[in-house]
């Protein structure tokens, strides 16, 4: 299903302002709010599509990129969905500045909210470093990706990627497999899948599970072939490598062999399955290029775009509540 | 010396003895000169300064064995003066200090080092606990003899478990020869490392590095065993899991010579209360979740657990306002101790006199000291507290020159009036 183009005015009659000054986690949301975000999206996807995609909501707004951990796609998502609202966008690195030498955090969320930005997007390598950043600073705070807890954006463009390709996010049955233990996408997605009323099932061996994963409502396989069966979405995670070197799984060779999503596994899935991955992917080793490249299958491409997006439609939403203020 | 002073309507409670009721005692030439149970005379002794308890508790001061401070080598954390600060408004007149400050307790001079600087401060009573090994480094024995001979009463590596067994074991055997306690820390390194915070349900969620509770179990099996084969005397530094007391357990019907600790924090917090990542309640062993808290609570009710300390950690905000897994672990707590214990005191689920006993006559009994009882002739170190009055924790009014406590905006019932030190007022609260 696809989205009839809208014009500006339409988007705009979508955004709302979001009851919250930050975007920390998928826990924060109800289901009317997410529906609203992905309603607003989807008239983002089309209005990208078209030639002209400047807009202003957002215009005289900075938006800064502080990103600890390194992550083109991330950042330059980011960096796309500000500048095409009409933000001012700034790329922060503190690990190539002298920002990071031996200034904590807080320090650093001191001093970049001393230069006054509107909306700050966080990414870093430890769990609640958003949240903790958002208590510190006077800006709005968007989490990007705090270390093994959440990365709440993912989880919206993943969402919006199946929506548009399925009509509907309620029934779906969908199976996130791999690095669950040490994946804030999986945790993200599961929240808010179940949120939306999917089925969703975790597949992956029972080193990279996280302890008492049965607790959180979804059922837990250590068979890829029968953890997809029947399964709409499969959604593989990105396996660090150094993981794999006989840490959690004794080799990358046995890994593909039991974990890593080919054809002839993707076979015991639904017939209209698609196929899903955060990227950057590991080719041959949790995901077969083959089935990633089919675009009858998968949907990595949409997710990217999906991406802009998406996060167009949280920068807008936040903004319409800093215009409230 | 001063003028005896005499304490009157006072509710005694003497863990030792098994004594609680109402009564006066009084004190001269810094010793405790008489008790006088039942209703208090008009007048004890002609000369003597009144205190009117009005029905207050008066206990042998607390008497706590794991204590850290900054110095020396740490001095922005906590100074020895702000830790005797701390202790005297907290009604704990004894305290045991941990060896791994910067130089490591782990030689006579240092020993003799904590023990002048504290006579200097005359404030509270302060122990130096020695390093096992030198430099807390679980390699080769510290001079734990000379170390005995200079005023230390324990040894142990603090917060860091001996891995090679094969030192363990030689510690607990030389340690024997000199009759000095061995405490350590029951952790698998291993399980242990990186973690943050316990298994389970919660730290999946949250995602945070976590260890299994088994990780205490481990360690602390293997530590029975050799106290086993050596003979030795070991104080298990903090049991927090139901997996470990039931190994504790064991140990002690077999008749081993082993006595358990555990810390007001584990009995006060769980896993939960870390919330949105709340570094004050990170703790090392790390917060458990509920079923071990309760499990702890019931090991303290049954006698299992003999001890409880404030594992008093003091950590600078630049140290705690971290992202979780990053920030320091550890809470003050000398301050918030007894409060804290009388929470279960209130509840019902301890009776007072078993409750005080953890926190006074049963640390000095395993340590030899003279204090922690109210008898003739011991020193008058006490604490008298108004077991009924609220408090509000306020971080404002710690004493500690770090305030990173979990007790912060707690509501809690016992506030300390006074506390003695031999025979010397140290601390006077607001009446």
């Amino acid at each position: 299903m696809t989205a009839s183009p809208l014009g500006l005015s339409e988007v705009l009659g979508r955004t709302f302002p979001f009851p919250r000054r930050n975007f920390l986690s998928i826990q924060d949301l109800n289901p009317v709010e997410v529906a609203g975000l992905l309603d607003l999206a989807d008239g983002f996807v089309s209005l990208n599509r078209q030639t002209s995609k400047k807009l202003d909501l957002l215009k005289g707004r900075t938006l800064m990129n502080l990103f600890f951990e390194n992550s083109t796609r991330t950042q330059s998502s980011f960096e796309l969905a500000g500048k095409r609202l009409g933000a001012d966008t700034v790329n922060m690195s503190p690990r190539s500045s002298s920002i990071s030498k031996g200034e904590t955090l807080i320090d650093t969320a001191v001093t970049l909210n001393a230069m006054q930005p509107d909306i700050l997007i966080i990414r870093h390598a430890s769990s609640g470093a958003a949240s903790l950043l958002a208590q510190k600073v006077s800006c709005s705070v968007i989490n990007a990706g705090d270390g093994q807890h959440e990365h709440p954006t993912q989880a919206l463009l993943d969402a919006l990627s199946m929506r548009r390709a399925f009509g509907r996010i309620a029934g779906l049955r969908i199976a996130i497999c791999g690095d669950v233990l040490h994946s804030r996408v999986a945790r993200s997605n599961v929240g808010l899948l179940q949120m939306m009323g999917a089925e969703v099932r975790l597949v992956g061996p029972p080193t990279l599970m996280p302890a008492e994963v049965a607790r959180w409502g979804v059922s837990v396989f250590h068979d890829l072939r029968e953890g997809i069966t029947g399964c709409d979405v499969v959604m593989m995670l990105r396996l660090q490598l150094e993981r794999m070197d006989g840490v959690m799984a004794p080799s990358q060779r046995e890994y593909f062999r039991f974990w890593g999503l080919d054809r002839e596994k993707l076979a015991h899935a639904a017939p209209h399955v698609r196929v899903m991955h955060p990227g950057p992917m590991n080719r041959g080793v949790e995901i077969d290029s083959d089935v990633a490249d089919d675009l009858k299958v998968s949907l990595i491409q949409d997710q990217v775009e999906m991406g802009v997006a998406a996060r167009m439609a949280i920068l807008a939403s936040l903004a319409a509540r800093l215009d409230n203020d | 010396m001063s003028r005896p002073l005499a304490i009157l309507n006072a509710r005694l409670v003497d863990p030792d003895s098994r004594c609680d009721g109402p009564g006066a005692l009084l004190i001269r030439d810094g010793r405790i000169a008489d008790i006088i149970k039942g209703e208090s005379p008009e007048g004890v002794s002609a000369d003597a300064e009144v205190i009117d308890a009005r029905g207050a508790m008066l206990a042998p001061g607390l008497i706590d064995l794991r204590v850290k401070t900054g110095e020396p080598g740490f001095e922005t954390k906590e100074t020895l003066k702000s830790a005797s600060l701390a202790a005297a408004a907290g009604g704990v007149t004894s305290i045991v200090l941990q060896p791994d400050t910067h130089p490591v307790i782990d030689e006579a001079s240092v020993v003799d080092f904590i023990l002048r600087r504290s006579r200097d401060i005359g404030l509270v009573h302060v122990y130096p606990a020695g390093a096992a090994t030198k430099g807390c480094e679980g390699q080769r024995m510290a001079e734990i003899g000379l170390m005995r001979d200079a005023g230390c009463v324990y040894v142990t590596d603090a917060d860091r478990p001996i891995v090679d067994s094969k030192v363990m074991r030689r510690v607990l055997a030389y340690a024997a020869s000199f009759g000095v306690l061995v405490a350590h820390r029951p952790a698998d390194p291993w399980l242990s490392s990186g973690a943050a915070a316990t298994e389970g349900e919660f730290a999946g969620r949250m995602g945070l590095p976590s260890v299994p509770p088994i990780a205490e179990k481990i360690m602390l099996e293997r530590d029975l065993a050799l106290v086993e084969l050596t003979g030795g005397r070991l104080l298990v530094d903090q049991v927090t899991t139901a997996c470990a007391l039931e190994s504790l357990a064991r140990g002690k019907a077999k008749g081993l010579s082993v006595t358990a600790t555990t810390s007001i924090n584990h009995l006060s917090f769980n896993e939960i209360d870390i919330g949105d990542y709340r570094t004050f309640v990170k703790f090392d062993p790390p917060v458990r979740g509920e079923d071990d808290r309760q499990a702890t609570i019931e090991a303290l009710t049954s006698g299992l657990i003999d001890i409880v300390v404030s594992a008093h950690a003091p950590a600078p905000a630049e140290d705690k306002r971290l992202p979780y897994d990053e920030a320091a672990p550890g809470a003050v707590g000398l301050q918030t101790l007894l409060p804290a214990l009388l929470a279960f005191y209130h509840e019902g689920r301890i009776p007072l006199i078993d409750l005080m006993r953890t926190v006074t006559s049963r640390p000095a009994e395993l340590l030899g000291l003279d204090t922690g009882r109210l008898a003739k002739g011991r020193p008058a170190d006490l604490v008298l507290c108004d077991l009924n009055a609220p408090i509000v924790v306020d971080l404002d009014k710690l004493k500690s020159k770090s305030r990173n406590s979990p007790f912060d905006g707690r509501r809690l019932q016992g506030a300390v009036r006074m506390t003695l030190v031999d025979g010397r007022i140290v601390f006077r609260g607001d009446a």
